[in-house]
């Protein structure tokens, strides 16, 4: 009897937060981190009588990402009202869409191993986030429980996908792909870790060939693209094998555990609510006027996906280097703006990804608008290589030099003397010395073993502290060597 | 001594003009007879006797200074306790916020304070709104002031009361099925109910968000006029509230009725009615005609169905807008509970009464998932056809009239029946489901002595021939000059 082969089926739905200055129906500001309950007013409080009024600018932020999407925008959307009961929710029922979200039907790019694939977006729609609950302790010990709705309020963009992801490594390479849209468009900051883009999965396992999908399970809790391969790779076996071994999956919500590499069910979909949608009678139904949306439109930046090709075929860059650079946009525009400078792109990509990301904390706007190393800056620093004032590998120690102290590199090299040594008279006796010390080397060299010609060099390089001209060190190495056979 | 009380609005606003009367004076003569008479009555949940006294200070000061906030400056108002006050105790009559003391001022009452009106207090109601005699209060019962043994309609039955009483020189209400005009009625005041989006609902706290809006009460139409001039208006804070321009309505009043075509719905004089209504609104209607109005037999086919609709509509949306009374934030919250489950339960169970928690229930169901359409999606489609009704009407005339309700105000616990109750909005239900402006002004006595309600139903944002077609009546007839007596 051989193994039915499964075929993976992912669905995605993203949370992101928006950039919005205030709250998605009130003037509170959205602001992370502020004192508990401080940026709050009676309408996020859900005080009795209060009324909301819709954030015009995170519509806004709707409509863009839904075109960046190709999405169709209804031009009648509605909010609706989901009712369930929990603490961090001032109303006890959250202000979302339902029926008639602000736009359907979006796809998205995804490249996988080289091979691009469109992910379906079924729906895109906005909602108001909850508080947060802080306990004294433990959710099952504590004395109490305090809640802040600092939070409650804050929009949120949910971006649902169709059932279109056929693994897990193709699940992540979409958010990422989202993401980066989010960050390009400026509606999200993209943070995982904080929590202002959330993803949740639904997986199903059908037998290949199949048409009609099976038993969906809900994933949560995957903060990073890391966990949300790790967590439906390990539930797409976790399904496998229970299909295998004839089991019957069961519509739940599990949770991923990521100190523990599994799934863990969290509540079965059999004691699902029933939310009771219905339209919100505090607000209007939205129309979104064509005008509004061509307006919208014209301000569109260059999107990643686009940027991507356009790196590979203006500046020749290989493909893996131009996905790194372009997902951020400030990433992206910081690369730019150093070829512009200095036009060997390669090179630059290099430094790029190499060097200053190995610096930088992270590769959003913020990150990149603390950068102490300016564009400009480095595309002198890479000159300096070039017209050999100082060796690729000075000019690595001047950039950590510049990163540190925000100083362009020509001061560091005045001031710290390390102006390449290219003076053959110079660099001779240095060159001479080192034959003179190791004999042995030397020896080795003319009875063929020729990689200790590379000792030598190093040798000259330690006893100039690095500043010697590498390419003349050989030079000058050769001469003798060949000379003295 | 000059009179103090038993005066309207515009007769107090002119009597601060002209330096016959401070607005201390007035106030301190009102604030005397609420403590005579209120026990009685029972009208007010809460007397604001101290910032009544200080507000009624700095009107004086401005009036002497020749720099009024306004007409309204200095007149003093009874609030129905279902309108946020900053800092004075908002109960809606429910045990679940006795202790609710709100940090804002609904748009009302920020508008009513910038035009210097005086709060004598917080009046009292059927809980959350829900009721039709003002008995469903978590607190106590108002009594009707011409014959204490009756209730005065709900659910702004306190705000009714303490105006007919002449406890306050006017009032606000709230009016989601009748609210507003029913108890005018019962109590032989003026009451209107504008259209849907006149007046902001900020602040209100809700109970059924595409019905509740919030109207005066006063003894004559032209107090009732310059209430609603001083709370009409958009308002940034109200999606709903409606930018169309707020017209002068105290200048309306000098329209003419001569030539205005009245429409007579015939579904508004129904078999079981109170003969003595039935009589006093057709004498009204004469009263019209003699003015000059062209009558005219209208139908509104589907007024069967509106109250069966609203029923389904109304608790519908308020079992989504007292969701938030969960204890865990302000007002009741039951002690000693072992884990939030039972918190939220007991809290509920004990915090809310019988007629509140019915309509949770009945409005729970109506949404609920494989019931939504059956219920909550056919009683919309009622709506449109209701509203569709009043459209058709008024292609044909300017305005409605009817009677207000059905019967007069009837005794305390009289109505021990949940669906004889809801039958008593059966006339003013369809105004709410429609949007549309609706006043209730008196129009006579029965032979015992109570007053009894002629309702004008106009088309939306007209309260402007409304206003006038009642002023003309209000002038021609002696009915508002009645008072009740309390000794």
């Amino acid at each position: 009897m051989t193994a039915t082969e499964y075929e993976v089926i992912i669905g995605l739905e993203v949370h992101a937060q928006l950039l919005t200055r205030s709250k998605m129906f009130c003037g509170c500001p959205t602001a992370f981190g502020g004192a508990p309950n401080s940026q709050t007013c009676p309408v996020c409080q859900g005080m009795p009588g209060v009324l909301p009024v819709i954030n015009r600018r995170a519509i806004e932020f709707g409509i863009r990402t839904a075109l960046a999407l190709d999405c169709t925008i209804n031009a009648g959307c509605r909010f609706a009202r989901k009712h369930y009961y929990y603490p961090d929710m001032p109303k006890n029922f959250q202000i979302s869409q339902y029926e008639e979200p602000l736009a359907v039907e979006g796809w998205l790019s995804v490249e996988v191993n080289g091979t691009a694939r469109r992910v379906g977006i079924q729906r895109l729609h906005l909602e108001e986030d909850v508080g947060k609950l802080i306990h004294e302790g433990t959710l099952e010990t504590a004395r109490a429980s305090l809640v802040d709705f600092n939070r409650s309020g804050v929009p949120l963009m949910e971006i649902v996908s169709k059932p279109d992801v056929r693994s897990a490594e193709e699940a992540a390479a979409y958010l990422r792909a989202l993401r980066a849209i989010l960050i390009y468009l400026g509606v999200c900051d993209g943070n995982m870790e904080e929590g202002s883009f959330r993803c949740d999965a639904n997986i199903s396992l059908r037998p290949k060939g199949s048409t009609e999908y099976g038993v969906k399970v809900e994933i949560k809790n995957m903060n990073s693209f890391k966990n949300v391969q790790r967590a439906l790779e390990f539930e797409a076996q976790r399904q496998a094998k229970a299909l295998a071994a004839g089991e019957r999956i069961v519509q739940e919500t599990r949770l991923w555990e990521a100190d523990k590499d599994y799934t863990l069910s969290m509540r079965s979909k059999e004691y699902a609510h029933d939310y009771r949608y219905f339209p919100e009678p505090d607000l209007v139904p939205l129309r979104v006027e064509q005008r509004w949306v061509d307006r919208l439109r014209t301000t569109l930046p260059e999107l990643p996906g686009e940027r991507r090709q356009r790196f590979v075929a203006r500046y020749g860059l290989p493909a893996y280097d131009a996905d790194l650079l372009t997902q951020s946009r400030a990433l992206a525009d910081y690369y730019e703006a150093v070829v512009r400078e200095y036009a060997k792109p390669k090179v630059v990509s290099n430094w790029v990804m190499s060097e200053l990301l190995r610096e930088l904390p992270g590769d959003d706007e913020a990150a990149i608008a603390r950068c102490p190393v300016p564009p400009l800056n480095l595309a002198r620093l890479l000159a300096l290589i070039d017209n050999g004032t100082i060796s690729g590998k000075i000019a690595k120690d001047v950039f950590e030099k510049m990163y540190r102290s925000g100083e362009d590199a020509e001061a560091i090299v005045k001031r710290e003397g390390l102006r390449q040594l290219a003076d053959v008279d110079v660099l001779g006796s240095v060159v001479d010395q080192v034959l003179g010390a190791n004999a042995g080397a030397v020896a080795d060299w003319r009875k063929g073993k020729k990689q200790s010609l590379g000792f030598l060099v190093g040798q000259v390089m330690k006893a100039t502290q690095g500043k010697a001209n590498p390419a003349l060190v050989n030079q000058l190495l050769l001469e003798r060597l060949s000379k003295g056979s | 001594m000059p009179r103090m009380t038993g005066l309207t609005i515009p007769e107090v606003a002119a009597r601060y003009r002209s330096g016959a009367a401070t607005p201390t004076q007035v106030v301190e003569a009102y604030l005397r007879r609420i403590e005579a008479l209120d026990p009685k009555l029972r009208a007010y949940v809460t007397v604001t006797r101290e910032s009544a006294l200080a507000r009624a200070e700095a009107a004086n000061r401005r009036l002497k200074a020749g720099t009024p906030a306004g007409p309204l400056d200095g007149i003093p108002l009874a609030i129905k306790d279902v309108i946020c006050t900053k800092g004075v105790r908002t109960t809606c009559s429910s045990k679940i916020l006795e202790t609710f003391v709100p940090p804002y001022d609904a748009s009302v009452i920020t508008r009513l304070t910038a035009a210097g009106v005086v709060m004598l207090g917080k009046t009292n109601m059927d809980e959350f709104a829900m009721g039709s005699s003002t008995e469903n209060s978590a607190f106590f019962p108002t009594r009707n002031p011409w014959d204490l043994t009756r209730v005065p309609g709900g659910s702004s039955g306190g705000s009714a009361a303490a105006v007919a009483a002449d406890l306050a020189a006017g009032g606000l209400g709230s009016d989601t099925g009748g609210s507003i005009r029913q108890p005018a009625a019962f109590c032989g005041t003026v009451g209107l109910k504008p259209t849907y989006g006149r007046v902001s609902r900020y602040g209100l706290v809700a109970f059924a968000s595409s019905l509740d809006q919030i109207g005066p009460f006063a003894r004559d139409v032209r107090g009732a006029a310059m209430l609603l001039q001083a709370i009409a208006g958009h308002d940034p804070l109200d999606s709903t509230s409606t930018d169309v321009p707020v017209p002068d309505y105290e200048a309306a009043l000098g329209q003419s009725v001569e030539g205005r075509r009245v429409g007579i719905p015939n579904e508004y004089f129904i078999e079981g009615m109170d003969p003595e209504v039935e009589q006093a609104v057709w004498v009204a209607i004469e009263v019209l005609k003699g003015l000059g109005a062209r009558i005219e037999k209208v139908s509104l086919p589907h007024t069967d169905y509106a109250l069966a609709a609203y029923y389904l509509i109304a608790p519908a949306e308020a079992s989504s807008n007292l969701a938030r009374y969960d204890g865990v934030k302000y007002g009741y919250r039951a002690p000693g509970n072992k884990d939030l489950i039972q918190m939220y339960g007991r809290t509920r169970a004990e915090g809310f009464g019988a007629e509140v928690k019915r309509r949770i229930m009945l409005g729970t169901y109506a949404l609920s998932a494989g019931y939504y359409e059956a219920y909550y999606g056919k009683a919309q489609r009622v709506r449109t056809l209701v509203r569709r009704d009043f459209q058709q009407a008024f292609e044909r005339v300017d305005l409605l009239a009817c009677p207000t309700a059905p019967t007069v105000a009837f005794k305390l616990a009289e109505k021990e029946d949940p669906l004889q109750m809801y039958l008593c909005d059966i006339f003013t239900i369809p105004v709410n489901l429609a949007g549309l402006p609706g006043l209730s002004l008196p129009c006579g006595f029965t032979q015992g002595g109570l007053p009894i309600g002629l309702q004008l139903i106009g088309k939306p944002f007209d309260e402007s021939t409304l206003l006038s077609a009642a002023y003309a009546y209000e002038r021609a007839t002696p009915w508002h000059r009645r008072v009740p007596e309390l000794a």
